[in-house]
């Protein structure tokens, strides 16, 4: 088992290191000086060179490279050229909102996903199922950004249960926190609970087909046990996969919906960031993105290795 | 000359002994509703297994045998519809409502798979498979059921049993999952096994050991059993008695060793003939002409006559299973013996 | 080999069709047997019909002010009723409708093309596709955002600018396919069987692995495309997408947002033809899926 997930962790690296050389370099080599954009119109070249030289942008780009490189093994990503503050200081605020979203539009989606997968493949073909599989082409067709609207028209502009926008933090209260929170986890998560639903169906179909469930049937074993424990066991596995892509999307690319609402996360503050040619932050983002994208994986391989014993020996 | 169609009644029907009757199948009949209609697959099958006997279920591929048992079993696809009577243990089980058809299942009827490779869940550990298996139908407590579940397995002759039931499927081999699948098959205390193919996919020189076990089995627990198989060798070693089924009829019943040594149905003894045998003299086999008709394609009348050498004006109507001389058989030109 | 297996190979060859063989006309008499198939391929008519007919069918600048028509509602002469600027809702969703599909079409052509050619060498040559899958893996990990928000920093936002990042972004999913549909392939014995004949590595590109290929990406282009046009919608609404001066069904909804309350239908039109139009290529892709691949017949 420990063999497993180191190698799953060496095969993890490239993941991380591979953006952050891309952004860096991205960053650094595209027009658009952040000195300039931070000082404003009125700054003399003068003053832009001298906050250039601070910020250590005329040295050679293997140089920058190398400060940086050294920087993230110190843990010490520098300060956001427009915050002024340290990155590392900046990013928790984003970061946590952004996280608290995931987590809630993650278990609505999968809350959903299995259960409207496991009642349609369990009646495949009858009313309920064509319902479900309508209803789940449509939840994949839609674009959240645009349900994020239509959201907020009529629960919080025509019903007005919900405010228009903004977030409280859960330290609000439990109340104030949700308020602000349930129409963005909605949005986010419909169209991704429609991917699990459709397949939780077809796992769960495969499944049901197996000889040992027939087995399980010919033991004796209630219908309940033989699908909760026996069916879902294997069915399972795929829609893992598919909510671990799920939870890595939403982690970095739910800016729209963190516009539309108002939510100070992680993927508003990178745009606004690059916008800004905000180096230090983008870099830092980027690579908080990567590491919690990589931990997400590494639990999911766990949640593999758990499921399906297989997997343990490879 | 008025033909004596054979019902349960008739000597040959019936076992040797006076021994219960663990099953008895009266005129089953199975069909499969599809979007095109109602589609026969088994027509009037019956026969009756006493304690302590196994009877054959033979035919090839196609002939309903596995539908048949499935319906025994009540684990028929939601879309079968079945008519007749079925029997266990005295009591009528086919009307049963389906929940409480599957309560039968495990306590009173075993049933033995062909693969076991597939047929054992693959991410569950062995004896949790068997504990549920033992927990949910007799009540033992978890500790109660490991014990019994090592016992289980050590009795089909599984070494290490308890390091067995900490371990998956997949590293087994293949013998061992069919001992394995037996065990679990037997773990209640059922009256009834049914064996679909147990040693077909399995090597040679397993198959042996696996079949000698299901016979210590069957002695040791006076299990009566159902074995489906397509080889007719086995069934003449193995079983006492017989019933051949093609394109989901019954053709011949009886005797095992009577019906391998000489059959009466023309399609039995084309059987015995395309089967290569040890010791065989002949430079080529003789293999029965055409195909089985598929499912849905059934002839009028006899539906073997197409293929039939013996085939005469009067199979345009389907014979009756009528009591001939040692067997009962469904044709109006039967083998004599020694034909 | 019993009789029943005999007469599958029987039908699976047909006495000299090759097995793989999918000719382009039995794949259309068979979609346009699919009901779903024949729903969406006719929305999908009709709206690149609507896109190239704008100039016709809602002629004038889309984008051009008009105050005295600030919100107006649907009516018999602004059908669509009119936004903040006074613009004809009609007009822009026709018009927008150009750019999201032009959008759409050059993504997925430029990426599948890229995916097709670097798959099947990743798949065919071992080595190559150790490399290429590390890096395949590193460019997913990537929020696609920060991408095209570079790309559009770097380059300025501009339909140019957002096909290139979509297309970028959108290669690793047609590049698994094609990959793994190589892998398979290759192991085949024909393809075995060629080698050793001494058929040339190109001529079993074109002849052997291209044509196994077809019947996935047919289907994963489908799938491309809509993804193409959602995501396109989803850049422009932000911003970072084609830039203010060009109209596509995204930007259409950027400023709508400020103005749900007064003027819900500026939210409500682009936005349904944006869905409609995603939902008939998923149609298409679900449908094309159950037509070319053999293994899902069976279970419906």
């Amino acid at each position: 088992m420990l063999r497993y997930l180191l190698k799953r962790f060496l095969l993890i690296l490239p993941t991380i290191f591979v953006p952050l050389i891309i952004v860096f370099l991205l960053l650094r080599l595209s027009p658009g000086d952040p000195a300039g954009m931070m000082l404003g119109d009125q700054a003399t070249p003068e003053q832009i060179e001298a906050l250039r030289t601070q910020l250590g942008l005329n040295e050679p780009i293997w140089v920058q490279f190398a400060i940086w490189l050294k920087g993230i093994l110190t843990l010490d990503l520098g300060n956001s050229i427009f915050f002024r503050e340290p990155v590392m200081e900046v990013i928790p605020r984003y970061v946590s909102v952004t996280v608290l979203l995931t987590i809630v539009a993650l278990i609505l989606a999968v809350a959903i996903g299995i259960t409207m997968g496991l009642i349609s493949a369990m009646h495949r073909n009858k009313p309920i199922d064509r319902g479900v599989v309508a209803m789940a082409v449509l939840g994949i067709s839609l674009p959240e950004f645009w349900f994020a609207l239509l959201l907020i028209f009529v629960f919080a502009v025509t019903l007005r249960w919900f405010p228009v926008a903004g977030y409280n933090p859960p330290s609000a209260g439990l109340i104030a926190f949700g308020a602000t929170i349930l129409l963005p986890a909605i949005a986010l998560g419909v169209r991704q609970s429609a991917l699990m639903t459709r397949m939780m169906r077809s796992s769960m179909l495969d499944v049901l087909n197996e000889p040992y469930i027939t087995t399980a049937r010919a033991q004796g074993l209630p219908e309940r046990k033989v699908i909760g424990s026996y069916a879902m066991r294997t069915a399972a596995i795929p829609v893992v996969t598919v909510a671990g892509l799920a939870a890595g999307y939403m982690l970095g690319g739910a800016v729209a919906i963190e516009i539309i609402f108002a939510l100070p996360g992680l993927g508003r503050m990178l745009v606004e960031a690059v916008s800004r040619r905000d180096y230090p932050l983008v870099e830092g983002g980027v690579l908080t993105i990567s590491l919690i994208l990589a931990v997400l994986n590494l639990v999911i391989d766990v949640i593999y290795a758990i499921l399906d014993p297989r997997i343990r020996y490879q | 000359m008025t033909v004596r169609t054979a019902s349960d009644s008739t000597p040959t029907a019936q076992p040797a002994s006076a021994r219960e009757l663990v099953l008895e199948v009266r005129d089953l009949s199975v069909s499969l509703r599809n979007a095109d209609g109602l589609l026969p697959i088994v027509t009037d099958v019956s026969f009756s297994i006493a304690e302590g006997e196994a009877v054959a279920l033979a035919g090839e591929s196609g002939c309903g045998k596995s539908i048949t048992a499935s319906a025994i079993m009540g684990i028929a696809p939601d879309n079968a519809e079945i008519s007749g009577t079925i029997i266990l243990n005295g009591a009528a089980i086919s009307g049963l409502p389906h929940r409480e058809r599957r309560k039968l299942c495990g306590r009173h009827m075993g049933f033995i798979f062909q693969e076991p490779m597939t047929a054992l869940h693959p991410t569950l550990t062995v004896g949790r498979q068997m504990t549920d298996t033992l927990r949910h139908n007799l009540g033992l407590s978890h500790a109660a059921a490991t014990d019994r579940a090592a016992e289980l397995l050590d009795r089909v002759g599984i070494p290490r049993a308890r390091e067995i039931l900490k371990g998956y499927v997949h590293e087994l081999s293949g013998g061992m999952r069919q001992r394995v699948m037996i065990a679990l098959a037997i773990s209640c205390g059922p009256s009834l096994v049914i064996a679909d193919e147990p040693t077909t996919a399995l090597d040679v020189t397993i198959q042996a050991q696996v079949l000698d076990l299901l016979d210590e089995m069957r002695r040791e627990f006076e299990l009566a059993m159902l074995f489906i198989t397509h080889d007719l060798e086995l069934v003449g070693d193995f079983c006492d008695r017989a019933v051949v089924m093609y394109a989901g009829d019954v053709v011949e019943r009886g005797r095992a060793a009577d019906i391998v040594r000489s059959p009466a149905h023309p399609y039995a003894r084309g059987l015995i003939d395309a089967m290569p045998r040890h010791g065989d003299q002949r430079a080529r086999l003789t293999p029965i002409p055409g195909t089985v008709p598929p499912v849905g394609h059934w002839p009028q009348g006899c539906r073997f006559a197409p293929r039939c050498s013996r085939a005469g004006k009067k199979c345009t109507v389907r014979p009756p299973l009528a009591v001939h001389i040692r067997s009962d058989v469904r044709c109006w030109y039967p083998l004599k013996v020694g034909q | 080999m019993s009789t029943t297996q005999a007469t599958h190979n029987e039908r699976l060859t047909d006495g000299g069709e090759e097995p793989f063989a999918t000719t382009t006309k039995s794949v259309w008499q068979r979609l346009l047997a699919n009901r779903t198939a024949i729903v969406s391929i006719a929305i999908l008519v009709i709206i690149s019909l609507a896109a190239i007919l704008a100039p016709v069918l809602a002629p004038g600048n889309p984008l051009r002010v008009s105050p005295a028509n600030r919100f107006i509602p649907p009516s018999a002469e602004h059908i669509f009723g009119t936004d903040h600027l006074g613009r004809d809702m009609f007009k822009m969703v026709v018009h927008g409708a150009r750019t999201s599909l032009l959008v759409g079409l050059a993504v997925t052509v430029i990426s599948m093309s890229v995916a097709v050619v670097l798959g099947a060498i990743s798949g065919f040559y071992r080595q190559v596709d150790v490399v290429l899958m590390r890096l395949v893996d590193g460019l997913m990990a990537f929020p696609g955002i920060v991408l095209a928000t570079a790309a559009a920093g770097i380059m300025g936002p501009s339909t140019r600018t957002v096909i290139i990042s979509l297309s970028i972004v959108l290669i690793a999913p047609s590049l698994r396919v094609v990959r793994g549909q190589v892998l398979v392939v290759r192991e085949l014995q024909m393809i075995e069987a060629a080698r050793a004949v001494g058929v040339p590595t190109l001529r079993l590109f074109t002849r052997y692995i291209l044509p196994a290929v077809s019947s996935p990406i047919l289907v994963q282009a489908s799938f491309i495309f809509s993804a193409a046009v959602l995501g396109e919608a989803g850049l422009s609404f932000i911003g970072v997408g084609i830039g203010p001066k060009e109209l596509s069904w995204g930007n259409a909804l950027t400023e709508a947002r400020n103005y749900i309350s007064q003027a819900p239908w500026i939210v409500l039109f682009p936005g349904l033809a944006l869905m409609l139009t995603i939902l008939a290529l998923n149609l298409l892709g679900d449908s094309l899926r159950d037509i070319l691949d053999p293994r899902l017949t069976r279970r419906r």
